[in-house]
């Protein structure tokens, strides 16, 4: 009964969407991979975006299977706004081809990528998966660096002033209005952690690279045997050997990643295991660009009081 | 306030060993960085907003038109060779290990046709499986092309797919064509790498003979609603099992399929379709041996209909797969078959006809396969699957007409319900190697079980696979 009243709205959806085309209200639809890039978006957007965000701070961004939510909402979505440097590469394409959108292909304006706007740091030198799962173009995890955010807001702003040209002078005012908000944070986050240089922690993956060496501290190791290859228990005993000659102040770990690893190493480290938000979404203070940035500098600092 | 930070903040750096001299640097240029950019932004918008204007005073330019990133700050540097071309390639290899108690070579599906296909377990002891090579790139603006060969362990090179696909056609479509893997049901387009288990349900290897593969074309249709539905339609020479090469004009087979899915909430998506396919046969021949055990040649013409339905339940905590996941499948299967089979046993030295009879033949039959596959923790998986045949109504006019050959002659179409029971655990060094062992009680044949222990490996070598649903 349910059901058959579902197949029946649907249809009923479907005629309509066929000769009505798509919804009135002239805004951007916008497909963001990765919450950071939402948050972002939506900023820059305001009410001209309709932002759809594929995924959670809770799910690890490599690690997503091209399921039909995202091929449903890849199909009208008019811009892409993703990470890129192979960090999708699992599930993007899928969802690009299967979406039938030749807006959004490779290439074309509504498909941007975050990575193309900054330098990328840890370039592989040797390209081979005996080094775990490496990607070729550098280390994708830019967003943690406020220097790469402004770069990305940018050039998104111009991209979306190009794909929408009406509004325009829309997007390059809100552009100009959060990079002048995210200036005067970045000056407060770069006094808040001026404590932080040179602390030395361990991560989980290698996806806060951006912010150690942005923050000028040090890492001391990582949980992960090679990235992508979960962690086990050989490499953590050898780890905390390590950690007994060269200590570390903390241990840090992503919201997505898996407790466990962190907390077995931190009880016998005797040193605290911190969990980051990671991206927007991964607290509960980090509602936006801003508050995940205050949130994670909080968390960082505690750890050196 | 302001100068207590800064002061605080001099202090720190000096304290902090060397390296953080140059640091320090890094940071108090921060606010110049981020305002250089901010000022250089404003220019750029300013400067872009002129050209702007001029450019749509000169012509009313369609947007459409490609147009370089413009934005881009600092856009890697394009690698400046031939080979920058080259497509994607990518190479599985896999192999066994196979323990079973009936004869491979034995294998039947009791009470069904047939197909001809690769469906029996494994060869004993070790071998080695299909390495597949698969190469893909985009074509132009316009297509992408796909080919994906088989190497067999027999030394022989199969094309398993080989296709162009549309990148640009407007609201939604998607055009393919070339030998694919038909889009009906679920599992049919998967690749057997990425299967939970060594081998195909029950079901695929009695009514499409393992998988069914289309050389036509395909028509997709995506709808622009928030639920995913996806309609299909496919045309193609109708050459694999349950149809036969025909050697006519037009189309010998078309399929239609409609695919629904979604997400529950964060933890659930699922996906649903029904598909049907309608092929015909010529001549479709089988060998099967008569009463007195002699070898006979059996042909088929007509039509032959499947109708599919499919549904796919996934659940990950919050969405995130790597520590725990699970996934349940399954289909349900009815495939007709109308039209009139041929018996001949004149090839024999002593026949015990020495003649051909043909008659009416109609086959309605039915099966399903359920499946679990559980990530109880990272790497980890345990599997079990449960399929089942049912053999349904099946008329042979040659037997009821009384005339000649009786039930008799037909052992291979004597009434049996075949089911299977199978469990699987594998466990995953990363994403690009596996090792597996399964295990499965396979009552395909009539009267014995197959116990079957087997053990493979899939490795990928190249490009990053695909994480399908």
């Amino acid at each position: 009964m349910n059901t058959t009243f579902k197949r029946a709205s649907l249809a009923a959806l479907m005629v309509a969407a066929l000769f009505f085309g798509r919804p009135a209200a002239a805004a951007l639809n916008i497909f963001a991979c990765e919450p950071e890039w939402g948050a972002l978006a939506k900023e820059l957007a305001g009410d001209k975006g309709n932002v759809y965000v594929a995924t959670s701070a809770l799910q690890d961004p490599h690690r997503i299977e091209a399921r039909p939510s995202l091929i449903a909402r890849a199909r009208s979505a008019d811009l892409l706004v993703c990470t890129g440097a192979e960090l999708e590469i699992g599930w993007l394409p899928l969802v690009q081809q299967q979406s039938a959108n030749p807006a959004i292909q490779n290439g074309r304006p509504g498909h941007f990528e975050a990575a193309r706007q900054v330098v990328l740091a840890e370039v592989p030198q040797r390209l081979d998966r005996s080094q775990g799962d490496v990607h070729a173009a550098g280390n994708p995890h830019v967003h943690l660096d406020p220097r790469n955010v402004a770069k990305v807001a940018a050039a998104l702003a111009e991209r979306m002033a190009e794909l929408d040209r009406k509004e325009a002078a829309h997007y390059r005012a809100r552009a100009n209005d959060f990079l002048e908000r995210w200036s005067k944070a970045s000056v407060r986050w770069e006094k808040q952690s001026a404590s932080l240089k040179g602390v030395r922690v361990v991560v989980y993956h290698r996806d806060l690279t951006y912010l150690v060496s942005w923050l000028g501290m040090r890492e001391a190791g990582s949980l992960e045997p090679k990235p992508g290859l979960p962690p086990t228990t050989g490499h953590l005993s050898e780890l905390l050997a390590r950690l007994g000659r060269e200590p570390a102040k903390a241990i840090v770990r992503s919201a997505y990643t898996d407790p466990r690893p962190g907390e077995w190493l931190a009880e016998r480290a005797r040193i605290p295991l911190v969990a980051l938000p990671y991206t927007v979404g991964g607290s509960e203070k980090a509602k936006d660009l801003f508050g995940l940035f205050d949130d994670t500098l909080a968390r960082l600092s505690a750890i050196v009081k | 306030m302001y100068k207590v930070c800064t002061a605080f903040a001099v202090l720190c750096a000096m304290a902090a060993p060397l390296p953080a001299l140059a640091q320090d640097a890094e940071l108090s240029g921060l606010r110049e960085e981020v305002k250089t950019l901010q000022k250089s932004y404003e220019e750029r918008m300013r400067s872009l907003e002129k050209r702007l204007a001029e450019a749509e005073a000169r012509a009313r330019e369609p947007q459409a038109a490609p147009v370089a990133p413009a934005a881009s700050v600092s856009a890697p540097a394009a690698r400046a060779s031939e080979s920058a071309f080259n497509p994607a390639i990518s190479l599985i290899m896999q192999g066994t290990y196979a323990r079973t108690s009936q004869d491979p070579n034995n294998f039947v599906i009791q009470g069904f046709v047939p197909s001809g296909g690769e469906v029996g377990p494994p060869k004993r002891s070790f071998g080695l499986g299909e390495s597949e090579l698969n190469l893909s790139a985009s074509i132009d603006p316009y297509f992408r092309g796909v080919a994906i060969f088989a190497l067999t362990p027999e030394n022989e090179v199969e094309v398993e797919e080989a296709y162009f696909q549309t990148l640009a056609l407007p609201r939604g479509f998607t055009l393919k064509g070339g030998r694919f893997l038909s889009g009906i049901g679920y599992q049919n387009e998967i690749h057997q790498h990425a299967w939970d288990f060594q081998d195909a349900p029950l079901p695929y290897k009695a009514f499409l003979g393992g998988r069914y593969t289309q050389d036509g074309v395909q028509l997709r249709w995506v709808a622009p609603t928030p639920v995913f539905l996806e309609l299909g339609g496919e045309i193609g020479s109708g050459q694999s099992f349950p149809g036969s090469d025909r050697n006519k004009n037009g189309a010998g087979s078309w399929a239609l399929f409609a695919h629904a899915g979604g997400d529950i909430d964060e933890s659930y998506a699922w996906r649903a379709g029904l598909s049907y396919l309608r092929t015909s046969a010529r001549n479709r021949s089988y060998d099967d041996l008569d009463a007195l055990g002699n070898p006979v040649a059996n042909s088929f013409d007509g039509k032959a209909r499947v109708w599919i339905l499919d549904g796919v339940l996934k659940w990950a905590p919050n969405g995130d797969s790597r520590r725990m996941n699970v996934k349940l499948q399954g289909e349900y299967f009815r495939a007709r078959q109308d039209g009139t089979l041929t018996y001949d046993d004149t090839a024999q030295a002593a026949p015990q006809f020495g003649a051909t009879f043909t008659d009416a033949f109609r086959a309605a039959q039915s099966g399903w396969y359920a499946q679990a596959a559980w990530q109880f923790m990272p790497r980890w998986r345990v599997g079990y699957r449960y399929d089942a045949l049912r053999y349904g109504d099946v008329d042979i006019g040659i037997v009821a007409n009384g005339l000649g050959p009786t039930a008799a002659d037909f052992p291979l179409l004597g009434r049996h319900n075949p089911t299977r029971n199978t469990a699987m655990l594998d466990f995953s060094f990363s994403e690009f190697s596996r090792f597996r062992l399964q295990l499965a009680a396979d009552k395909s044949r009539a009267g014995v079980t197959d116990n079957q222990v087997i053990l493979q490996y899939i490795h990928s070598l190249g490009a990053h696979g695909a994480h399908r649903f």
